[in-house]
């Protein structure tokens, strides 16, 4: 009985020392994302990706071991907050990466900004975030919202298109697009839908308008699964022949191998393509099939992959003291790190301005579809909010 | 006007649809006094099947019909093993068990067939449109469900009127003590009953799959409007799930059609394209409430006393 309580004590106090050598020592990270449900692909990708800049970085930053803490938003703006508050508050993280959806970090801000976390954006880009709610403390890896749609507009603008009808999610994302593509589309706007996000997964009474406004072309935001549905119903109702489709987030590498043929010519707008030629690029890729067995990475992994570059640029610039906070905002402000989209400078908000491409899908060498830079619609783009962020 | 008539047909079909999910429900719900949250799991299984042996066998049809065995016997298996226990329990062991149901089949759709999810293509003659009147198309697989779901009405409709084992089941629908006191084998009814279910289920699992994406979770969305179906067309009736089910398609379609439109009447764009789907949405139970007032036993109820 006493070995028994003896050994217990010793475990017990094994265990306190191991937690709080790790505490000190350690670089915490918070991972935010969907992991579960039918976007849980996502979230994967974005997961290999981060663990693959982890080995690449050899699993340390400035010198310290790094432990990143995984957590589920089920896609769920109230799970996503609760999620965050745990993060900064009971295991008290460095710093927080990750999510996909706009309206789950628009619900997670607050909690990580007033406690001066660092918050590394590595998909979701709200109008909000990159205007009235900028922080000192937030980056993004990604985009604004609006911008990859902007692109798409202009392209549209190349192609001599006159009129467009356009349908999208009615959450903050959803609204930022159409709104993005309207801001930069010359032509008219023959109609807006707005459809239930995310259990609406029949668009038939929307397409049916479409086809009924007799616009010239479809602007469409469909992320994740709801991308291959819309696509499955847009080629079924015959749609394909009659009106061309542009999309924004709405074909990737994750829904191709769903999409298929259905996706064949139908243009998107990026800010990372798998094709892009510089050499960070080429090792992410190339590296991250070798890891993991017949998965492509998607622009949601890219930029999980930068987000973890930019994280150790911080740490190491500060030598591994993380209460330098100040100095750690100057280092990310300078983005001293590869990106494997090719350079970009940080706008005052801290966006990124950088290159949008048009993507379309081929198939490659193995007979395999994919995605292809076409050409560069945008250079150095800069998004529309900007201004009203205070911080200058 | 031909707007009109091809936001019907949309209509139409989602409402044919969700009268398959439904009938299995109500039928199980009504006669085995089930209540029955893991209908939406045999949804889902349909349409994995369905993916999978469609990509084993090269064929849509030949892929959809092993689809509708495997699911019978997996309705089967199901009553057998699992539900058979908690006959004449309380409804809130039902719910328990059969939400425990929806997760074990989630999880093991993950371990299986992994968390990605699967593409089910349709043949070529399926995947295009067809003109319906002048200047109208319609896509011809939406009609191919219109079809397919009326026969299948059609046949139940036969079959619950006109057979004997349907004159027991609507026995049991009115009154279930009453036809175990009369020496019917109730346990072989319950099986056949939930095995009907389990392929309506599956059916319909397996014909929403190509317009939408064979994944985990797929029928939990779409059961909480079956359920809301049977409230509305009365417990156990397959009668008023077809009525229902038509209205709520109906009601669905329609309201996502023309209510954006009509808001913008009275508001300005920008609020009228927001606040559009979420009213829209909230229709089908708007009725349902509606009902539940007004005729709380449904408005088609099975058990007329």
């Amino acid at each position: 009985m006493v070995m028994r309580i003896a050994s217990w004590l010793a475990g017990a106090a094994a265990l306190a020392l191991a937690g709080s050598a790790s505490a000190a020592d350690s670089i915490k990270i918070g991972f935010v994302s969907t992991f579960s449900g039918p976007t849980a692909v996502i979230g994967n990708d974005m997961r290999n990706s981060f663990e693959l800049a982890l080995d690449h970085l050899g699993r340390k930053m400035g010198g310290k071991p790094v432990e990143v803490i995984y957590e589920d938003d089920q896609q769920k703006p109230d799970v996503g907050k609760q999620k965050t508050e745990k993060l900064v508050q009971s295991d008290k993280v460095d710093f927080i990466v990750g999510y996909i959806w706009s309206n789950v970090l628009l619900a997670s801000l607050k909690s990580a900004v007033d406690s001066k976390t660092f918050l590394i954006s590595a998909n979701a880009g709200p109008s909000q975030l990159a205007g009235e709610l900028c922080s000192p403390y937030v980056f993004s890896t990604s985009w604004q919202n609006d911008q990859t749609p902007q692109a798409m507009g202009l392209y549209m603008n190349q192609k001599g298109i006159k009129s467009v009808f356009l349908i999208g999610p009615n959450y903050a994302a959803g609204k930022d697009m159409l709104a993005g593509v309207k801001s930069t589309f010359k032509g008219q706007v023959l109609g807006e839908e707005y459809t239930v996000w995310p259990s609406q997964l029949d668009f038939s009474a929307e397409l049916t308008k479409a086809r009924n406004s007799k616009a010239e072309a479809i602007f469409v935001f469909y992320p994740g699964a709801a991308g291959v549905q819309f696509l499955n119903q847009y080629v079924q109702a015959g749609l394909k022949n009659q009106i061309p489709l542009y999309t924004a987030f709405t074909i990737d590498e994750l829904s191709l191998p769903l999409q298929k043929e259905n996706a064949l010519g139908v243009p998107g707008a990026q800010e990372w393509v798998n094709d892009l030629p510089n050499e960070q690029n080429k090792r992410f890729v190339a590296d991250y099939r070798k890891k993991y067995p017949n998965l492509r990475p998607s622009f949601y992994g890219a930029q999980s992959y930068d987000a973890a570059h930019l994280i150790n640029s911080a740490v190491v610039a500060v030598g591994g003291d993380l209460t330098k906070k100040d100095a750690m905002k100057a280092e990310m402000e300078k983005v001293n790190f590869k990106s494997v989209r090719g350079s970009f400078k940080y706008g005052n908000n801290h966006i990124p301005i950088q290159n949008f491409y048009l993507q379309d899908v081929v198939k490659d060498a193995d007979g395999q579809l994919s995605l292809k830079t076409v050409a560069t619609i945008v250079e150095n783009d800069q998004d529309r909010f900007h201004g009203k962020c205070p911080m200058k | 006007m031909l707007l009109l008539v091809e936001q019907i047909l949309n209509g139409l079909q989602f409402g044919l649809l969700l009268f398959l999910l439904a009938a299995g429900l109500t039928l199980v719900f009504g006669i085995m006094d089930l209540v029955n949250l893991a209908h939406g799991s045999l949804y889902m299984m349909g349409a994995y099947f369905a993916a999978t042996f469609a990509a084993w066998t090269g064929s849509f049809l030949l892929g959809a019909l092993l689809a509708l065995g495997a699911t019978l016997v997996l309705g089967i298996v199901l009553e057998v093993t699992a539900l058979r226990h908690l006959y004449g329990r309380d409804h809130l062991d039902h719910v328990l068990a059969t939400f425990g149901l929806i997760l074990f089949f989630n999880e093991a759709v993950r371990l299986i067939w992994g968390p990605a999810g699967l593409a089910l293509p349709l043949p070529s003659w399926l995947s295009v449109p067809v003109e319906i009147l002048p200047g109208v198309y319609y896509p011809a697989y939406r009609l191919a469900i219109i079809v397919v779901a009326l026969a299948v009405a059609l046949l139940l409709y036969l079959g619950v009127m006109r057979t004997r084992i349907g004159m027991l089941i609507r026995a049991g629908a009115s009154n279930r003590e009453m036809i175990g006191a009369l020496g019917i084998n109730i346990k072989l009814l319950y099986t056949l009953v939930f095995g009907l279910g389990a392929v309506l289920a599956g059916l319909a699992g397996l014909m929403q799959a190509p317009i939408l994406t064979v994944q985990i979770g797929m029928g939990e969305n779409i059961l909480i409007l079956a359920f809301v179906i049977i409230v509305i067309g009365g417990i156990g009736s397959i009668r008023g799930a077809f009525m229902a089910a038509i209205f709520v398609g109906m009601i669905d379609t329609l309201g996502r059609a023309f209510l954006p439109d009509l808001l913008r009447q009275v508001l300005n764009s920008a609020a009228a394209s927001t606040a559009a789907p979420a009213l829209s949405s909230m229709l089908i139970y708007l009725l349902m409430a509606l009902v539940l007032v007004v005729r709380p036993e449904g408005l088609f109820p099975a058990n007329r006393r």
